[in-house]
């Protein structure tokens, strides 16, 4: 898996895992500290407004 | 590479799996339960607060190590401060407890290892594996190592996150309005008088959800919020719990010691929980109630019937999707009516704006109502503002 034009602010990520069960393409894995989005990520950024704290943004332009 | 092989593999250890494992074992079958942190029951994604009545139910003994405070009581207050107070007096000794979550946890995996459960932690399900087009375990990640762990079925037991279904070909997908985005922080030192549990409700405060303080005794209170996916923006959970907890006097000396992130779903769960060769229980199947967002008693509740059904399965050898209907038909017969008829209040409750939650708490604090629930609030609801429940009265 690569990061795939998702940005993680890993300065404000809980690491709550609330990101990867609202994915709907089931795009993002969390191994307990570090978040990883797949490229079936479609940068829907259903994620990025539900982030409770901010933590999760798109690339410009990629 | 590392093989193991068992009759049950599940994966996480939350209450709905350690459920699961411990009914898993003590029916015979050799079971063992992953879990992907260092710690089980930390860190906390949780307001820990249950009520009393269901422990029994799943043949959980109440012990002092986990439960950190009993619950005085209830509030429910609207925006403008209109507020419905339930105390032990009237409501018996009904409330509830606030949890040690962590120790409580640790406990359930306790149980589960004396049933004779096998544990492996910082063990990750990285996915699932097919042969021939049937499931026979799972790939996973312990302690860095990729192995497989060989099972005649799989326990998604893995919370909100819920993949193992989906990489299993389960629907576990979200609609926005059925998921909440939500935030809390343990606070420390606050107004000591904080022995309710309250419950505020409202679009200004906590737009399509709610915002709760569960106080924990000795100044210590769970303090959080929950958004409708619907209504949320990026980091508003956060703009909006700074902003009550800054307005409000009881929390001015006080300060946070834990930030807790975590979401709930909230739709009546899936269609379906189980397939051929794999059961989802708690939050992966997605049972978990709509309204108050509460899923330990659930989680637990469909651990123990997955561990039940599962030990029955083992005595014909037979973990086909139809020999796993009866978990189906377990937890349908217990909880269905309350998730559907909780589900359609909430969809309902969201629509209202903060006028109307004002007139709507005013009107439940002239109720007598004996017990907080849902559902006796659902009732006043239905006699004093039918409009609310149009559609779904006759659940109620
Ligand atoms: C903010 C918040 C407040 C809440 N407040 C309350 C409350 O006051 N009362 C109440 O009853 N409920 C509450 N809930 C809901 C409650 O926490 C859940 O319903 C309950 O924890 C569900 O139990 P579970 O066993 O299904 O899942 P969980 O407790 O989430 O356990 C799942 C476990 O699986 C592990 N896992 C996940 N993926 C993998 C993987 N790939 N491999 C290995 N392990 C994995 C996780 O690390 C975790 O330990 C709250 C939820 C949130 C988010």
């Amino acid at each position: 898996m690569k990061v795939f034009h998702m940005i993680v602010d890993v300065d404000r990520c809980l690491h709550c895992g609330g990101c990867v069960g609202s994915c709907p393409v089931n795009a993002i894995f969390l191994n307990d500290f570090i978040l990883e989005f797949s490229d079936r990520c479609n940068r829907c950024g259903r994620c990025v407004k539900l982030c409770p704290v901010q933590a999760l943004s798109l690339e410009a332009g990629a | 590479m590392r093989t193991i092989e068992c009759d049950v593999v599940v994966v996480g250890a939350g209450p709905g799996g350690s459920m699961a494992a411990k009914y898993c074992a003590q029916g015979g079958l050799d079971t063992v339960m992953i879990e992907k942190k260092h710690e089980i029951g930390a860190p906390l994604r949780c307001a820990e607060g249950v009520s009393k009545k269901w422990l029994a139910e799943v043949g959980i003994e109440p012990d002092p190590v986990w439960i950190r405070a009993d619950m005085v009581g209830a509030v429910i207050k609207s925006p403008s401060g209109y507020a419905f107070k339930l105390d032990e007096s009237k409501a018996g000794s009904e409330v509830g407890y606030v949890l040690e979550r962590h120790l409580f946890d640790k406990a359930l995996a306790r149980d589960a290892v004396k049933a004779g459960a096998r544990i492996m932690m910082r063990t990750y399900c990285t996915d699932v594996i097919r042969e021939a087009g049937k499931l026979v375990g799972i790939r996973a990640k312990s302690m860095g190592e990729p192995m497989e762990i060989r099972a005649k079925c799989i326990v998604a037991a893995d919370g909100f996150e819920s993949q193992v279904g989906r990489w299993a070909g389960i629907d576990t997908k979200l609609a926005l309005n059925d998921l909440c985005s939500c935030l809390q922080y343990r606070m420390v030192n606050c107004d000591a008088d904080m022995e309710y549990c309250e419950f505020i409700i409202g679009r200004s405060v906590a737009p399509g959800g709610y915002l709760w303080i569960f106080p924990k005794g000795g100044g210590i209170a769970n303090v959080g919020i929950g958004i409708m996916g619907t209504m949320a923006k990026s980091g508003e959970a956060k703009t909006y719990l700074d902003k009550f907890i800054s307005d409000d006097p009881r929390f001015k000396k006080s300060q946070a010691v834990e930030t807790v992130g975590g979401f709930v779903s909230t739709c009546p769960g899936l269609d379906c929980a189980v397939d051929d060769n794999i059961i989802l229980v708690g939050d992966a199947a997605r049972i978990i109630d709509p309204i108050t967002g509460g899923g330990i008693c659930h989680a637990c509740r469909t651990g123990m019937y997955a561990g039940q059904v599962l030990t029955e399965c083992a005595k014909k050898g037979d973990f086909s999707k139809g020999a796993l209907m009866p978990y189906e038909k377990m937890w349908r017969d217990r909880m269905e009516d309350k998730l559907y008829r909780n589900w359609m209040a909430k969809e309902r409750l969201a629509e209202l704006d903060d006028e109307t939650i004002d007139e709507l708490v005013r009107l439940i604090s002239t109720s007598d109502i004996k017990e907080v629930n849902v559902y006796n609030l659902l009732k006043v609801i239905k006699e004093k503002f039918p409009k609310v429940v149009e559609g779904f009265e006759d659940l109620i």
